[in-house]
């Protein structure tokens, strides 16, 4: 029991943290990619200095995300080795996929656009940061691929005491995926657009480097409002093919108990868990069903119809989430999301009005508003994952059937804390890092020749 | 050839490309301290490997990957059983990444130094604990009926084991240091070659005692190709140090690379068909049939894998060419 509580709280902690970094690097790959496309084609330096600048934070987050993201690989064999026995010949395809066919590829060409500024043709240097953008967005593909069929198995046989894969094609071609995938990396745009946006804003406050801060302003304006109408509709449709597909996840999410139609939206609710009911909610009609059908009557499934169904197919034991952390979530994200579309959207109207830089609450604003992509990223996994509950993969195995056997409690509790720790100091380094560049601003190419200077004969262990 | 050896083979050839090309950079990380006197030449040695590291790294994560497709008990088995040595590597992994793109990020005195000891230390311990890892597969460990792994963290920890870890600790280090005498100037390549001498010397009796500890604590020598190798890899370290001495530095990197190249080979070869051997019970052993996928999704990776391994091959090859000069004080990034 305690092994089961220790994985679900690593896996829960290590993904969570990998999962930061990890849309910033989605998004801001592309918006660079632009930036240098831009110099290559117009010659204008400007470019060439937000490509830098943007470059550099996108440099420091992309590192983080690859050695939390190596964690990941290992940890499913680690303390999940029996999920992994029992998936592997189906999970573990697209994950060596994505290592083949992306990971090479955006680590490899990364090398040569941060070495290969003086040493290769500019149009090759550009094509380089086009192949870590394209590469890093495959690799959300076949991770997503994995999950999606953590959540929705499609294409096995169950033979041999595990699932086996008997169609591949079906596989990528889940239909979890067509939902989750512009989702995710849609996310993935709007995070980097919400972080070129407030941190340009915060230049543009102080009015530095106006030529690089307003277009970077520009640029990321109008990439965040595409992709957060982007997010808005996937996220619909995502809903609606749910409520089909992972029926309890949609009706937790909702605090849905009883089967209606037509199904109305609860705005806010006080939730007893024990005695499955709500206390005080306050909903709007037939919105639920809307939500579900796209039209306003539709009979819904509640939790309990669910739950007596699971029963019915899996045998007896609790198949539902946990309502009350799921339905906040879903109410955090929903919420989150449409202050994504709002800031981009008031951003681009002062920016066309050649009055940005007088609102100086607006650009202060969006820089407080940074944080907002991440938490409404965080909410929608938090969803995804615990909504499926209490599954590994949905209907197949449960969590607890997953855990590794052989690793002791007290091995995973060495190997938690420690990643923890190390997690912790090294959010330490990376914050301060990126206030430190984010605050120098773009340029500055001068330092590293003084740096060069300063530092020479030091010793390493002083 | 049916499918399953194929794979057997891939993932050595994958092992094969990670100790090769992560060696040299896990040796230029030990290196590091040594030889580099200033900051400068502390960039210039981190800056040999700088646009290399992170693709050397995607071999291992490859190879993880290919073992949890194609033998997912090997994977499981393994990745659980071998639970705190591999969050130990996985530590060194993390640090070691993120410093080189830390370090040169602020230039405080303290701020490069811990940074510069986390290169030291994530390579140190990754290269010693690869080797233990290898010798813990071929020299068994507990593993019970049910493929489960039924000793401690300090079962992996025989002497047999600390040679292994000693020996690839050893050559990897010979192996930066040969490296780096090919991708430096002047004074800080004859440092490097200086140390290369040195280090490939006492890198030979460590081999020789593990060639000898293999002969004696496991089967590898029952079979006669990968006993060969086993030797042949030790007479390529002698030929290294050989041609170092004479100045050859190039072909010194390339002998010891097939150092490594035969090391892995052999054990690897000594293995087969089995994955992990058991110490209780031959028969409890991993094999390549008992632990693999499904022949179907063998077939399905297969076709991936040879469409996409000699892609990657070429341009992991084009940039070793693009970047091909040696590095002086005048091209530093990090």
């Amino acid at each position: 029991m305690t092994e089961l509580i220790l994985s679900r709280l690593q896996f829960a902690v290590i993904t969570s943290y990998h999962f930061l970094f990890v849309p910033l690097t989605l998004g801001l790959g592309v918006l660079v990619a632009m930036m240098e496309t831009w110099y290559v084609r117009t010659g204008n330096e400007t470019y060439k200095k937000m490509t830098k600048f943007w470059g550099k934070l996108f440099l420091i987050n992309f590192a983080m995300g690859v050695v939390t993201g190596l964690v990941q690989e290992f940890q499913f064999g680690m303390n999940w080795s029996e999920y992994s026995r029992f998936v592997g010949d189906i999970f573990g395809a697209p994950l060596a996929v994505e290592a083949l066919v992306a990971f090479f590829l955006e680590s490899t060409f990364l090398g040569v656009w941060v070495f290969g500024w003086d040493r290769l043709p500019k149009k090759v240097h550009a094509l380089s940061i086009w192949l870590v953008a394209i590469a890093s967005n495959l690799s959300a593909l076949w991770i997503l691929i994995a999950n999606s069929f953590m959540q929705e198995p499609v294409g096995y046989i169950l033979r041999n005491g595990r699932a086996e894969m008997t169609d591949f094609l079906a596989l990528i071609t889940n239909p979890h995926i067509f939902y989750q995938f512009p989702h995710v990396v849609l996310s993935g745009f709007v995070t980097a657009a919400f972080f070129v946006m407030g941190i340009s804003a915060y230049h543009l406050s102080k009015k530095n480097h106006l030529d690089v801060f307003r277009r970077s302003f520009h640029m990321a304006v109008v990439f965040g409002l595409i992709s957060a109408f982007g997010v808005a509709g996937v996220g619909h449709l995502q809903g609606m093919h749910l409520v089909e597909a992972q029926p309890m996840k949609m009706a937790a999410a909702e605090a849905h108990w009883e089967t209606e139609n037509p199904a109305g939206l609860l705005l806010f609710a006080s939730i007893d868990e024990q005695g499955q009911k709500n206390n005080s909610e306050l909903k709007i009609p037939g919105l639920l069903s809307f939500l579900s059908y796209n039209r306003f009557t539709g009979e819904v499934k509640g939790i309990h119809e669910l739950q007596t169904a699971a029963v019915e197919q899996y045998g007896p034991g609790n198949y539902v989430p946990p309502v009350t952390s799921l339905f906040w979530s879903f109410r955090i994200m929903l919420t989150a999301g449409m202050v994504l579309v709002l800031i981009p959207l008031v951003g681009l109207y002062f920016y066309k009005s050649n009055c940005l830089e007088q609102k100086k609450w607006f650009l202060r604003l969006a820089l407080w508003m940074i944080p907002i992509p991440y938490i409404a990223n965080t909410s929608g996994w938090y969803m995804a994952e615990v909504g499926r509950q209490p599954w590994i993969v949905y209907g197949l195995q449960t969590v607890e059937a997953g855990v590794s056997t052989s690793v002791s409690a007290l091995s995973m509790l060495i190997a938690f804390a420690g990643f923890a720790l190390l997690y912790a100091v090294l959010a330490v380094a990376e914050v301060y890092l990126l206030l430190k560049f984010i605050k120098r601003g773009p340029e500055e190419a001068s330092t590293e020749e003084t740096l060069k200077r300063e530092i020479k004969g030091a010793s390493l262990w002083t | 050839m049916d499918l399953n050896i194929l794979w057997f083979i891939l993932i050595t050839v994958l092992f094969v490309g990670f100790f090769f090309l992560e060696g040299f950079d896990f040796g230029v990380g030990i290196l590091l301290p040594f030889l580099g006197k200033n900051d400068t030449e502390r960039r210039v040695i981190i800056n040999t490997i700088g646009p290399h590291w992170d693709g050397n790294e995607v071999w291992l994560i490859t190879a993880g990957g290919a073992m949890f497709a194609a033998f997912p008990n090997w994977y499981a088995t393994l990745f659980s059983g071998f639970f705190l040595a591999l969050f130990l590597v996985l530590v060194a992994v993390i640090i070691r990444g993120v410093a080189f793109e830390f370090r040169s990020s602020d230039n405080s005195i303290r701020w490069r130094a811990t940074w510069d000891g986390m290169i030291f230390t994530g390579s140190f311990l990754s290269s010693l604990l690869w080797g233990v890892a290898v010798a813990n597969l071929i020299k068994g460990v507990p593993i019970n009926a049910k493929m489960q792994y039924v000793g401690t963290f300090f079962d992996l920890l025989s002497p047999y084991a600390i040679v292994g870890g000693l020996t690839t600790l050893f050559v990897f280090t010979f192996h930066g240091a040969l490296f780096l005498s090919l991708k430096t100037v002047g004074h800080m390549a004859e440092r490097s070659s200086k140390a290369a001498r040195s280090i490939g010397f006492i890198a030979i009796p460590v081999v020789l005692l593990m060639a000898g500890l293999t002969y004696l604590q496991t089967d590898l020598f029952n079979n006669l190709g990968a006993g060969i190798t086993l030797i042949a890899s030790g007479v390529a370290l002698i030929l290294a140090n050989v041609l170092i001495r004479l100045r050859k530095a190039g072909w010194a990197f390339v002998v010891n690379g097939l150092t490594i190249l035969l090391f892995t080979v052999s054990m690897f070869w000594g293995l087969f068909p089995r994955v992990m051997v058991s110490s209780l019970n031959m028969k409890w052993s991993l094999t390549i049939y008992n632990a693999s996928s499904s022949p179907y999704t063998l077939k399905i990776m297969t076709i991936i894998a040879l469409t996409m391994v000699p892609i990657v091959l070429l341009y992991q090859g084009w940039t070793y060419w693009v970047f091909r000069k040696r590095v002086t004080e005048k091209d530093l990034h990090y």
